[in-house]
């Protein structure tokens, strides 16, 4: 079986989920070629025929042409899968290189589960096995899920690439950086996050009280955030920040991959939560089945006594 | 100017899922349906650009499934939406990502739509693959994951989220397709008066065997709950009892209670 990984890299820098590519495949036991918009220097350091388009010819992301791309790489190599990461660049352009193949897609795979491809659903409380139904298939792997083992010192053997397709629609500007931080979670030992289920704005009060009778830190989930109750910096997951406290208190929080895959290193995961059920369930140490405004100063009030 | 949005009705997420008799999907019954989230960003965008032109652009809602779809629609209508469609399916479910974007190219495919808006992706399959696979079916540019959108002279500035807080900002000429993405605005609660309005708007029926033609191209071979990593403990009761015994917990397995 040939696998095409189809790497990343942002403003001269390789993304790691390059590597959980190379992870993914080897439990697949497929035989690996890779293909990078980039610079020889950014190549992903394993072994392999990498395929390589200039970066400043190309652009950082043009999806029309980084379409072409992988498809000259993908008839150079004819393989059984094009594996993209589950990213902000995966899920935009797999799509595209599915439907111009007309093969099937698998997306944002969590596990392999004797030799079938499974993907989560309904925000994690169910578990689904696909199978594409063609020879071939895109796929696209969910970031965290595989973790690449390997020492990052092989050398991939670089074939340089070239598209004669040479403007794109859609025109790139240009980045806009994250939000200065007001909250470094990255240090934090411990953190106790809202999620939606506080309710309203004024609740997440009761959740900072808790933080701080802690002593440590606020943090939140997205949809907090998305609604201004707290600021950017707050926020846990993918799109947030990465966490590892020795505590995590996760306040009214369902668990979504997103969520989960920026805590789930904690050391130690506390879950309070209405619903038994609720996918947090999985990777919490303790799970408290209750209601969490009623919780939260009870627990608060002990701590301060204690 | 002529707007598509695409919405898809989801089970509240919150509920209680249970796998169907065949094994390949979860029970659909006893579920409380809704708007898919991230379609609800995609029709208040759809309603604010409509008002930013004056209110001439007509905006067609569609969704693709049972008739219980239709209260979907209707929240659409009573938001801003001028008309819906219903592609008729009971077993919508069974379709996979590149049967439905088809199902919706097929029928974009003759009535010069300048923008489609859809969901990133839905809240029960999460693939993230139908909005992007109708912009290449009907070959119309394409910016995934917005969070941001500005229209002006026949060009659409987006701006889509990265990972960690990045955002890359994309100009995108008509006709364009975005998918938008939680925090793109906030989505209006229909007023009564725009819910009265709604049921007098129009909603067309179209029968699914009328606009699909393709295979799926995956398949579901086994639906199950996830396996449960074990070892958690599941506290619950009286809330001071519960309160204590965590405490203990966290005394004797973490470092951080000193
Ligand atoms: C590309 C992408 C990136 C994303 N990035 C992130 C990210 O970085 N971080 C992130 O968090 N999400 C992210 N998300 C969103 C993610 O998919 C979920 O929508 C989000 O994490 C859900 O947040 P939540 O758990 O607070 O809310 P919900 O899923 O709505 O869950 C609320 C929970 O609260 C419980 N509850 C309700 N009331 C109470 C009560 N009174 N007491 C106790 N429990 C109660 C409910 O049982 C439920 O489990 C991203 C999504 C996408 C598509």
């Amino acid at each position: 079986m040939k696998a095409l990984l189809v790497c990343e890299q942002r403003e001269g820098k390789l993304l790691d989920t390059s590597y959980e590519l190379v992870a993914f495949a080897e439990r697949l036991g497929a035989e690996v070629s890779l293909v990078l918009v980039g610079k020889q220097a950014q190549a992903p350091q394993v072994a392999g025929k990498l395929y390589l388009a200039d970066v400043d010819k190309y652009g950082e992301y043009s999806p029309e042409l980084h379409k072409h791309i992988v498809l000259a790489a993908a008839l150079k190599e004819n393989p059984d899968y094009i594996i993209f990461p589950h990213s902000s660049y995966g899920w935009d352009l797999a799509p595209r290189v599915a439907a111009t193949l007309r093969v099937g897609q698998v997306s944002e795979i969590v596990n392999i589960v004797d030799g079938q491809l499974e993907v989560s659903l309904c925000n994690g409380k169910l578990r689904r096995t696909v199978s594409p139904k063609g020879a071939r298939a895109v796929l696209t792997v969910q970031a965290g899920a595989f973790n690449y083992a390997g020492q990052k010192s092989g050398a991939p053997q670089v074939e340089e690439i070239e598209i004669s397709q040479g403007s794109s629609a859609l025109q790139f500007v240009g980045y806009e950086p994250a939000e200065k931080k007001e909250v470094d979670l990255g240090r934090a030992e411990i953190i106790v996050s809202a999620g939606r289920g506080v309710g309203k704005k004024e609740n997440v009060g009761v959740i900072a009280d808790l933080a701080k009778a802690f002593g440590g830190e606020l943090g939140a989930s997205r949809p907090v955030v998305d609604a201004g109750w707290v600021g950017h910096s707050h926020q846990v997951g993918t799109t947030g920040q990465t966490v590892s406290p020795k505590l995590y208190v996760a306040c009214g929080i369902s668990g979504a991959i997103q969520h989960l895959a920026g805590m789930k290193k904690s050391d130690f995961i506390v879950a309070i939560n209405k619903d038994k059920d609720a996918p947090i369930s999985e990777a919490a140490d303790v799970m408290v089945v209750a209601d969490v405004l009623q919780l939260a100063p009870v627990l608060a009030e002990k701590l301060r006594a204690a | 100017m002529n707007i598509l949005v695409c919405i898809k009705q989801v089970p509240d997420m919150e509920s209680r899922f249970k796998v169907n008799g065949t094994g390949d999907w979860y029970d659909e019954a006893d579920l409380a349906y809704r708007m898919n989230e991230y379609d609800e960003y995609a029709v208040e965008q759809a309603v604010q650009l409509k008002e930013q032109l004056g209110n001439q652009p007509e905006i067609t809602v569609l969704s693709i499934g049972a008739d219980r779809v239709g209260e979907a629609l209707k929240k659409a209508l009573a938001m801003g939406c001028d008309k819906a469609v219903q592609v008729q399916d009971n077993d919508s479910a069974r379709k996979d990502p590149w049967q439905i974007a088809n199902i919706i190219a097929a029928f974009a495919s003759d009535k010069n739509f300048d923008v489609i808006f859809t969901g990133m992706q839905s809240q029960d399959r999460g693939s993230a693959q139908v909005g992007v696979t109708v912009a290449e079916i009907l070959g119309h540019n394409c910016a995934s994951t917005l969070v941001g959108f500005e229209y002006a002279d026949g060009v659409v500035t987006a701006k889509r989220e990265l990972e960690g807080g990045v955002k890359s900002v994309v100009k995108v000429p008509v006709p364009a397709l975005v998918t938008c993405q939680l925090g793109l605005n906030v989505p209006r609660y229909p007023t009564l008066p725009n819910i009265m309005k709604a049921k007098k708007k129009e909603l067309q029926l179209v029968p699914v065997s009328s606009l699909l033609k393709e295979e799926a191209a995956t398949g579901t071979a086994k639906l199950y709950p996830p396996v449960k990593s074990g070892g958690g403990i599941v506290l619950e009761g009286d809330l001071g009892d519960v309160a204590d015994r965590l405490l203990g917990i966290l005394k004797e397995k973490t470092t951080v209670m000193k």
